[in-house]
């Protein structure tokens, strides 16, 4: 029992203490049998009810998960069925079985090690990747064959357990049984991947793109796992648990002490409400809204709908995904940006051809007005479902007026369009529109006579006006939130909506730092909104900041020249117990 | 009969899973058996799994060879399906 530590990304916070649990090796030890010359058709049958089997299973898991998870999630389960009919499976296995009398359960598994193996030494990862793919349906035979059952055994868990696998795809996380599950380690994935948007939905800490825990961990091995920091510890000393003990009391004393700010407003000690709402990246992410206290959502990103496919989604497929965020958010307001796709998001099918400067180049607004073929699709839905709840509309990449007024336009016309075809749908619809380019921040004053509210979105703005890719290492020391230039943009965004009495929020990453809400509540931002997980936090340093002290601080930070200098003010001049959060 | 061809990978995101799944369907309405030689690599062209391995990104050559009564025209089906990009855009 050697210690060891693993590194990986965190996925889920929380920290959780518990033996390992190995999903796909568990109860598959393959043993080899001699068999019998009598033996061998009765085998072989038994291998065809297995496929038959496995045939079955696959199409109810596609049919599940196209009710569960959506269309684009079902699409793997058809490409499963493909590899079901693999001559490996419907020949060579058979052949082997008949000519060495060797039980069909070990001459699969033998085959389907090789794969691993070719499979995991593959320089591509997208092949690489589709190694689990194989995995999946290749285990599912073979449980089919020894016995198993749909992975049932971990619905009969009697222990608390930490799962560990390579990796946890639909097809896993549609039948965990989540009441023994303390936390999820797997080899591939990273922030957005399916495992950790469930497991930041059932609150469970989680570790993922470990690269090859599954490998160097055994059953039953004690871990420590740190969804905070990303870190696994395998059989660490007693004292490194004792320690690890403690982290866990903290952690779940400060997770206790936000859960009080669920219920209660955004609201500072003098008064001033703001509006907290959640960034919104899949559908999955709508049951943890509420459980964070989210008021509604400040930014639901719809590029889920469009990626990963070959067609794009039809009007009635995004009016079912628009009526659920309508239903599930009830009285509070949600944000639809339309289509922001292009740049780092690339759609192969809408795209044709390739930029020399993608993130200068056709995307967002951009793209749908140049095709309102598909734009128009995408506006008809939003507005059926706004029938069912405030929903707002929110246009991304706005560079100048004229964007704004075709877009308006179009919007017009589908109204008309589905008033005359007697749609129920909701007119009077709030438009708004992002703030991420320097030139619209610039001409906000006009952008706002035309529109009802403003987000400011601070990736983009950042990256644009600084000119700098903040992927790119050599220049990400200028993505710099509070570089006074950017305050500035930020400042004349605020100013112009007010001034037209309409509201301006702010969804960008910015919006999400806890070090920063000082500063822009002091600027007079009406509405953060964040990713779910850190809005508690959010909730509570917007009740501990008077917005007397912010508004001092933002006018300070106007009046220096560094962005170090805006960070010095806001850290000395934020209240003692709020800086002993913060800094 | 047996023929040989040598076929190019141009649709831009080469023989992924689903354009594998589609070679797969092609060759397998044919009674000729078809295998891919790449480098030292032989695979059967009616295993997904099989072509998985070449991982074979846009711009990879492969060689086909087919082998039966039916070779002439598993071969021309083959090519068209290449040149299609699988019946993708791109």
């Amino acid at each position: 029992m050697s210690e060891k530590i693993f590194h990986g990304v965190p996925a889920s916070g929380g920290i959780a203490i518990g033996p390992a649990y190995l999903y796909h090796s568990q109860g598959l030890t393959v043993s080899r049998r001699k068999l019998k010359p009598e033996e061998v058709e009765p085998e072989l049958k038994r291998f065809q009810e297995a496929l038959a089997k496995t045939r079955a299973q696959i199409k109810g898991l596609e049919e599940k998960a196209k009710e569960k998870l959506g269309e684009e999630h079902a699409s793997i389960f058809s490409a499963h069925q493909v590899l079901l009919e693999d001559p490996l499976f419907t020949e060579d296995v058979a052949r082997i079985v008949s000519s060495d009398h060797i039980n069909a359960e070990f001459v699969l598994h033998e085959a389907l090690e090789k794969f691993k193996t070719v499979m995991a030494s593959l320089n591509d990862e997208y092949f690489r990747e589709r190694g689990g793919d194989i995995r999946d349906v290749g285990n599912r035979v073979l449980r089919n064959l020894m016995g198993k059952g749909d992975k049932e055994e971990l619905k009969k868990l009697d222990k608390e357990i930490i799962l560990v696998a390579n990796d946890l795809i639909p097809s896993d996380m549609v039948n965990l049984p989540t009441e023994t599950i303390k936390a999820f380690c797997t080899d591939v994935g990273g922030k957005t991947s399916h495992v950790a948007i469930v497991s930041r939905s059932m609150g469970l800490p989680a570790v993922v793109g470990m690269q090859k825990a599954t490998m160097d961990i055994h059953d039953g091995d004690l871990l420590i796992v740190d969804g905070n920091k990303g870190l696994v510890l395998v059989n660490p000393r007693p004292h490194i648990i004792e320690q690890y003990r403690h982290l866990k009391e903290e952690y779940v004393a400060f997770q206790k002490s936000l859960e009080a700010f669920k219920n209660l407003p955004a609201v500072t000690p003098d008064g001033r409400r703001v509006t907290l709402a959640a960034n919104i990246e899949t559908p999955l992410e709508l049951d943890e809204m509420a459980r964070h206290g989210a008021e509604g959502i400040g930014l639901y990103r719809t590029e889920f709908l469009y990626m990963n496919r070959e067609e794009n989604p039809s009007e009635e497929e995004q009016f079912q995904a628009y009526k659920e965020l309508a239903v599930k958010t009830g009285d509070h307001p949600a944000i639809i940006r339309t289509l922001d796709l292009g740049g780092d998001k690339f759609l192969s099918h809408l795209n044709d051809s390739e930029e020399k400067n993608p993130f200068l180049g056709l995307r967002a607004i951009r793209l749908c007005l140049k095709r309102p073929d598909i734009f128009k699709i995408q506006l008809r839905a939003i507005l059926r479902a706004a029938a069912y709840g405030p929903i707002k509309i929110m246009f991304p990449m706005i560079s100048s007026l004229s964007e704004v007024l075709e877009s308006k336009v179009l919007l017009q016309e589908c109204a008309e369009e589905l008033k005359h075809e007697g749609q129920v749908f909701r007119s009077g619809i709030e438009v708004g529109v992002m703030i991420e380019i320097p030139s619209a921040a610039i001409i906000a004053d006009i952008l706002i006579q035309e529109v009802d509210f403003f987000s400011i979105g601070t990736n983009d703005l950042i990256q644009y006006s600084m000119a700098a890719d903040r992927g790119n290492e050599s220049v990400a020391y200028l993505y710099d939130p509070l570089n006074p230039a950017i305050l500035r943009l930020i400042h004349m965004t605020v100013e112009a909506a007010h001034k037209a009495g309409k509201w301006v929020g702010m969804c960008g990453e910015v919006a999400g730092d806890p070090q920063f809400i000082p500063l822009l509540l002091g600027i007079g931002l009406d509405e953060l909104s964040a990713s779910v997980s850190v809005i508690s936090e959010i909730k509570k340093i917007i009740r501990m900041m008077p917005y007397e002290k912010a508004k001092e601080i933002a006018l300070a930070a106007t009046r220096v020249k560094t962005s170090d200098e805006v960070f010095e003010i806001i850290r000395d001049n934020v209240p003692a117990e709020l800086k002993a959060i913060l800094f | 009969m047996k023929i040989t061809e040598k076929l190019l990978v141009i649709n831009k995101l080469g023989l992924h899973l689903r354009a594998a799944a589609e070679l797969v369907k092609v060759a397998n309405k044919f009674k000729s058996q078809t295998t891919i030689h790449h480098g030292i690599q032989n695979v059967n062209a009616k295993s997904l799994m099989g072509l998985m391995t070449l991982a074979a990104a846009k711009g990879t050559e492969l060689e086909f060879e087919c082998d039966g009564p039916d070779a002439k025209e598993a071969i021309a089906a083959l090519k068209q399906l290449f040149e299609h990009r699988f019946g993708e855009k791109e």
